[in-house]
């Protein structure tokens, strides 16, 4: 392949915000969402007049807090007058409406696409439990399952807790992975947390306090569960032509990853010991020349723990099988370790950005703004970002410019 | 809930392509789709073979012996349901392991249950004012028991 081809490598992030971010802030979802939003066209040094590309994920779609607004909602709010726009949930991952962004960009649809994925779980989650997330979930009678669901559902199993679970179990039956190693992917998220003053849960975790946790679905704990939240995340996704002056040093767009090459099920896929991401990291390597010993800092997807070692195996951090002690006693993706890993506290303890907060999180190392949690190398120069999991996954490698 | 008890469940849409199997149990034996021209076996239920491409697709019997492939002990109660803990598994069907189901391993203690396990089919009968279902549900295989191996 030409590496004029791998047109993804003409986009870089110029800009990225967030709103307030809160377990339950009971606020207008739109209100956060358009808060984001200017967040990071402000983060960018642009005017909202500049914006002329609009993706998101997943689009006013799902369940009560899934979506905090849709394109047509941010589109309207803002006034914008856009050459590209783009929305939906089948794509890769989350970050496939980031990685659509930077192919419209790539291919001159747009110069300045605006990026958003906005939540409000944490309010419509109440004081209940968490609920089924699927469509149908919440155990109301006369409802039918359809759909995938029409093949989970009818046996208690409406959460992609239990789904991924399974992939969980198959992992520690093949290669021998344990819940001491498992606990290290929510056991770091914990101790970086500490350092992100917008992050969910600060307080110290043990292994004792993991290991003595109500068990939700083995091998998963609460813990290895993500916490529902209020928050939007965007990004300024811009052609590097057009974000040479701007304010902030770009972080370029190296590859992306977006490959799904087994069936697209939750139960069907050929290998329940790996994910979609299987697919997608090896799609990512082909585009580039950098290797995955290149990486500074790895974002890698926990909307349940487990999902954090799929990654690193996916991507090629480490061999196959081999997460599980790769992860043990955690010094080696602690900030000062060989590969620091979820650097803000993740989505397990950070709050349930769904994705975006992942590649938040690599542009925030990559510019060296982390204060606190600031990975211990001096200046890095390749994160990569993840999201996804089961059978909707995408990577993006990023590097400084 | 009391034993023997049938549990609630959220039942599955009996569309015109999948009804075959949500009713097949209704005389105790489990079916798939099968192309009757290569003899592939397919789920969920497509209007075509995905290895040929036929339309000649019939709900075709099978043992209903099946292997656990992997199985995950539900503590949480997301909803009303079996009583608590109990064992969502996928299986693998004898006749073509790549054909799987998510189910519940039912009649044993979900510490029993173990990758590699055999079980075989036992229906689980719902009526219904919108169309009766029988949800294949996996026991223990008495005629395999002690087959593969745990604790790996």
């Amino acid at each position: 392949m030409n590496a004029s081809d791998i047109i993804e490598r003409r986009a870089c992030v110029s800009g990225i915000g967030q709103s307030e971010i809160g377990r339950r802030l009971d606020a207008d979802p739109l209100t956060l969402t358009l808060d984001g939003c200017l967040a990071a066209i402000e983060d960018a040094g642009l005017r909202v007049g500049d914006i002329d590309g609009l993706s998101t994920y997943p689009g006013a779609f799902g369940p009560s807090g899934f979506s905090g607004a849709g394109a047509v909602d941010v589109h309207d709010a803002l006034r914008l007058e856009l050459g590209w726009h783009d929305s939906g949930i089948e794509t890769s991952g989350q970050l496939g409406s980031v990685i659509k962004a930077c192919l419209a960009v790539g291919a001159g649809l747009a110069r300045h696409v605006l990026c958003f994925r906005s939540v409000w779980e944490g309010s419509a989650q109440g004081s209940k439990g968490r609920a089924g997330i699927m469509p149908g979930g919440d155990g109301k009678k006369g409802v039918r399952a359809s759909g995938f669901t029409e093949w989970t559902l009818p046996f208690s199993a409406p959460s992609a807790a239990v789904w991924i679970a399974m992939f969980a179990q198959r992992h520690f039956h093949e290669y021998g992975t344990t819940r001491e190693q498992l606990a290290q992917i929510a056991l770091n998220a914990r101790k970086n947390a500490a350092l992100n003053p917008n992050a969910i849960y600060s307080e110290p975790m043990s292994m004792d306090d993991y290991l003595s946790a109500r068990l939700i679905s083995t091998p998963f704990c609460l813990f290895d569960c993500d916490v529902p939240c209020d928050g939007a995340t965007a990004f300024v996704i811009s052609h590097v032509d057009a974000a040479r002056d701007l304010r902030q040093p770009p972080v370029r767009v190296e590859a992306v990853g977006t490959a799904l090459r087994g069936r697209p099920s939750w139960d069907q896929f050929d290998d329940l010991s790996t994910m979609a991401n299987r697919d997608a990291g090896a799609h990512l390597w082909s585009r580039t020349d950098l290797k995955p010993s290149d990486v500074d800092c790895a974002q890698l997807y926990d909307g349940f723990s487990f999902i954090t070692l799929s990654w690193l195996e996916a991507l090629q951090l480490v061999p196959i099988g081999e997460s599980g002690p790769f992860v043990e006693g955690g010094h080696r993706i602690a900030r000062d370790g060989e590969l620091p890993l979820n650097t803000h506290g993740g989505q397990l303890s950070a709050g349930r950005l769904h994705g975006y907060g992942f590649l938040h999180e690599a542009v925030v190392q990559l510019r060296g703004q982390g204060g606190a949690r600031q990975i211990a190398k001096a200046n890095p120069q390749v994160a990569i970002a993840a999201a996804g999991g089961g059978n909707t996954c995408g990577c993006m490698l990023l590097t400084r410019d | 809930m009391a034993e023997g008890e049938v549990p609630f469940r959220i039942l599955p849409a009996l569309s015109e392509r999948s009804g075959f199997f949500w009713r097949s149990g209704r005389d105790g034996v489990l079916r798939f789709l099968r192309c009757t021209d290569c003899g592939a076996w397919l789920h969920p239920p497509l209007p075509l073979c995905p290895v040929d491409h036929s339309k000649n697709l019939a709900p075709t019997p099978v043992s209903g012996r099946a292997t656990v492939h992997t199985f995950s002990i539900n503590h949480q109660p997301w909803m009303p349901g079996p009583e608590l803990p109990y064992t969502v598994a996928i299986v693998d069907i004898e006749e073509d392991p790549s054909v799987r189901l998510t189910t519940n391993i039912v009649g044993c203690s979900p510490d029993d249950v173990y990758i590699g396990m055999p079980v075989r089919v036992v229906f689980e009968h719902h009526e219904a004012d919108d169309g009766e279902v029988w949800l294949p549900m996996f026991e223990p295989d008495p005629d395999r028991a002690g087959d593969g191996e745990r604790g790996q």
